[in-house]
């Protein structure tokens, strides 16, 4: 069974630790966490208003999720009025089923998928192979996953944890029917016969499946943003095409969705705009040139109504431009697989949890320095860390917080919430603790803070507490 | 900002890892302040609460933010040598009271008047330059709650261009975290320490034999990863270097001369 289904988050550290020792993949993110950053702040350099945009897009998700259901009721009469359907999915077995049922109808032997995350959470390849319908990723970085069976390390750049050479190797693994003496140094051959293996299956796909950016309530349009135009043939070419989409990508209106990819690209690539923008409006009708017999939206919930009205709510406002992750000192030291499910980095700590439960996804929350920079760079000023942290909250309310740390934090506040001895407490423990460390200033081995010591020294104290030199000092002074 | 006649009255919020492992940042802190013209006084106590608040014991957090805010009421300012501290009191404490307007309402108002140390003195009393000698290159860390939750960027690189003999030397990615976060530094110690590989790296890149920053945990983080890395770069805090009280040996480091006992 695939990790989609049974995730190893509850593994992260052993995931983190293998992550750290794999050698191509820090190669990628070395690459990474340069590249993104860069190419975010240059663009961000370039338009002044960046900051007041990011207001506006943030409370056009406030005030759509505030009236989430008139919006949804809106999208929904606009999508049957172009003659599309919606189709409500409660849970990810829902959704399989709904697109399960609809590649039946067509007999679809083939499916061309464009980019969809909400497929990964679906696990909707897996339920597609076991029903006889082989899935064709057109997405680039989906593609060369999907070769190599592996999960998106990355919401968009799905294949960033490998380098050019593995690819390279995958290529020649997977393509036997082309020469075997062709050139693919440059990253561009590998694109073109990408492209070019790629082309055929969309003339065979029976049915296209795509996720969105925006569903828009005005007009029952869905939206998405690529950089290689394969969204656009998965979507026109087949006879029906199926719209993968969670419920807080509805947006009222065209122009709200025209403001918020003024931050999107910005934010994901330093693009100021993807290369496509591709809106499409219910199936083909008389006259157009081209288009879907059939066009069907599965509207999937998957536990996010339940955070609506909590302190995960504004959570729904993420656009999975992946700038957190971009900039995430955890996510580039560790990469995006060790988060053991479909939302890595910082936005995958709190939303995890949501989606896969509190007791398989708790780890995330809790390995965040709070360093606040995925906050900083969130175009919809999600507050990240406040949102792990409620996480932490309901961990320790449920007890599921580590015995140790607990246990630590219990005797601190104890003495913490009592000066008199926590002053003489920690006179005491300071004293021993210089004299374990007198001779080098630094202690090498500490009990129960072997995580700290197994790779740095502990810095000694000076000695006497600062508050007790200072209470000497004020004495003197009253002679 | 600063009043005629009265002089402004600071209670020194020392932090934990001041008053236990660092005793001279918070007499350096004092000389800054003293020499700004302020009265500085230091009550009885203890954390601000953030150890609890990031673990999820929001009842210990509340407890401990409650007794603070009583602690410091008689005074005009509160004020740390350590933005991670000062953050938590200046943005947190309201949000710990959300259902509570009354406290709520008093944890806003003691929220005003929190400061980080570098930025108090530029910021609120206006100090431009110091009395200090540090003959020596520095390169300084920006401290992530520091940074990001009190604005501290400008302020401590101000006013070390004004430290006689001090060539300030930027890091790479002065504002990357260093991978300390509290707990995060223990529970994750491996991911932590590829973190803090990073910065290490950087501070070597500059060739600079002193990294300053503004906040202890970090300083320990870093100098515990230097010292085991068997590197010579000396870590203080910049409050010392601004105060010119750098007799006593870097964080994680032997005293000088001959060894007693």
């Amino acid at each position: 069974m695939s990790v989609h289904a049974h995730p190893t988050t509850p593994q992260f550290s052993a995931n983190a630790h293998r992550a750290m020792g794999d050698g191509n993949l820090q190669e990628a993110l070395a690459r990474l966490r340069v590249g993104f950053s860069t190419r975010r702040a240059a663009a961000i350099a370039d338009l002044p208003e960046f900051d007041a945009l990011r207001d506006a897009a943030r409370d056009i998700k406030i005030h759509t999720l505030a009236h989430l259901d008139l919006y949804i009721e809106a999208y929904e009469q606009r999508v049957k009025e172009s003659g599309g359907h919606v189709h409500f999915a409660r849970t990810a077995e829902e959704a399989r089923r709904i697109v399960l049922d609809i590649c039946a109808a067509h007999g679809a032997k083939t499916v061309a998928k464009g980019k969809s995350m909400i497929s990964e959470e679906i696990a909707l390849n897996d339920a597609l192979i076991a029903a006889g319908v082989r899935p064709i990723e057109t997405d680039l970085g989906e593609y060369i996953i999907q070769l190599r069976g592996e999960m998106p390390s990355h919401i968009i750049g799905p294949a960033v944890h490998l380098t050019k050479d593995q690819v390279e190797a995958d290529f020649r693994r997977a393509h036997t029917h082309l020469p075997h003496d062709r050139d693919l140094t440059e990253p561009s051959a590998m694109l073109a016969e990408a492209r070019a293996v790629l082309r055929e299956k969309f003339i065979a796909a029976d049915v296209g499946i795509t996720g969105a950016n925006f569903l828009i309530a005005e007009t029952g349009t869905s939206v998405i943003v690529t950089n290689e135009g394969n969204g656009d043939l998965s979507q026109t070419l087949p006879k029906a095409h199926i719209v993968l989409a969670s419920l807080e990508k509805i947006t009222p209106t065209l122009e709200d969705a025209a403001q918020i990819l003024r931050v999107l690209a910005r934010s994901a690539t330093g693009q100021e705009m993807s290369v496509y923008t591709t809106f499409a409006t219910g199936p083909r009708r008389a006259g157009d040139p081209d288009g879907p017999q059939e066009y069907h939206v599965v509207l999937l919930d998957n536990g996010r109504s339940a955070m609506l009205g909590t302190e995960f709510e504004d959570m729904l406002r993420c656009i999975r431009c992946g700038a957190c992750m971009n900039h995430c000192p955890v996510y580039h030291a560790v990469g995006g697989h060790a988060y053991g499910w479909v939302y890595p980095g910082p936005m995958g700590a709190v939303l995890t949890p949501s989606l896969i439960g509190v007791e398989k996804g708790g780890q995330l929350p809790n390995a965040s320095t709070f360093c606040g920079k995925c906050e900083d760079v969130c175009p919809m000023r999600i507050p990240l860390p406040k949102m792990m942290r409620h996480w932490r909250e309901r961990e320790f309310e449920r007890h599921m917080t580590a015995r140790p740390q607990r246990a630590g934090l219990g005797v601190w506040a104890f003495f913490a919430k009592r000066p008199a001895l926590y002053r003489l407490g920690t006179a005491l423990a300071m004293r021993a603790l210089a004299f374990t460390g007198r001779t080098t200033g630094r202690i090498s081995k500490l009990p129960l803070a072997g995580g700290w010591t197994a790779t740095r020294d502990f810095p000694a104290p000076q000695g006497r507490t600062f508050q007790s030199q200072w209470r000497d000092r004020t004495k003197a002074k009253a002679r | 900002m600063v009043e005629t006649g009265r002089k402004i009255r600071v209670g020194l919020f020392a932090t934990c890892l001041v008053d236990l492992f660092r005793p001279t940042v918070g007499f350096a802190a004092v000389k800054l302040l003293e020499d700004a013209g302020c009265v500085v006084e230091v009550p009885a106590q203890t954390c601000c609460g953030q150890p609890a608040f990031n673990s999820g014991d929001t009842n210990a957090a509340r407890a401990i933010a409650l007794q603070a805010i009583e602690t410091f009421a008689p005074y005009d300012y509160v004020v740390a040598p350590s933005g991670s501290c000062a953050g938590m009191m200046a943005k947190h404490y309201p949000e710990l009271f959300e259902h509570d307007p009354e406290l709520r309402a008093r944890a806003i108002a003691f929220s005003a008047k929190a400061f980080e140390l570098v930025s108090f003195l530029v910021d609120v009393l206006g100090v431009t330059r110091v009395a200090a000698r540090f003959p020596h290159s520095v390169a300084y860390h920006d401290s992530c709650s520091g940074l990001r939750e009190m604005s501290v960027q400008a302020q401590p690189r101000a006013l070390l261009e004004t430290v006689e003999g001090l060539e300030l030397r930027e890091l790479s990615e002065a504002d990357t975290c260093c991978g300390f976060g509290g707990a995060f530094a223990v529970k994750f110690g491996e991911i932590s320490t590829a973190i803090v590989d990073r910065k290490t790296q950087d501070v070597a890149a500059t060739g600079a034999p002193v990294l300053l920053a503004g906040d202890l945990g970090c300083l320990m983080n870093i100098a515990g990863r230097l010292k085991r890395q068997g590197s010579s770069v000396a870590v203080r805090h910049v409050a010392e270097v601004l105060a010119g009280m750098t007799e006593a040996p870097p964080i994680a480091e032997a005293p000088a001369g001959p060894k007693k006992g």
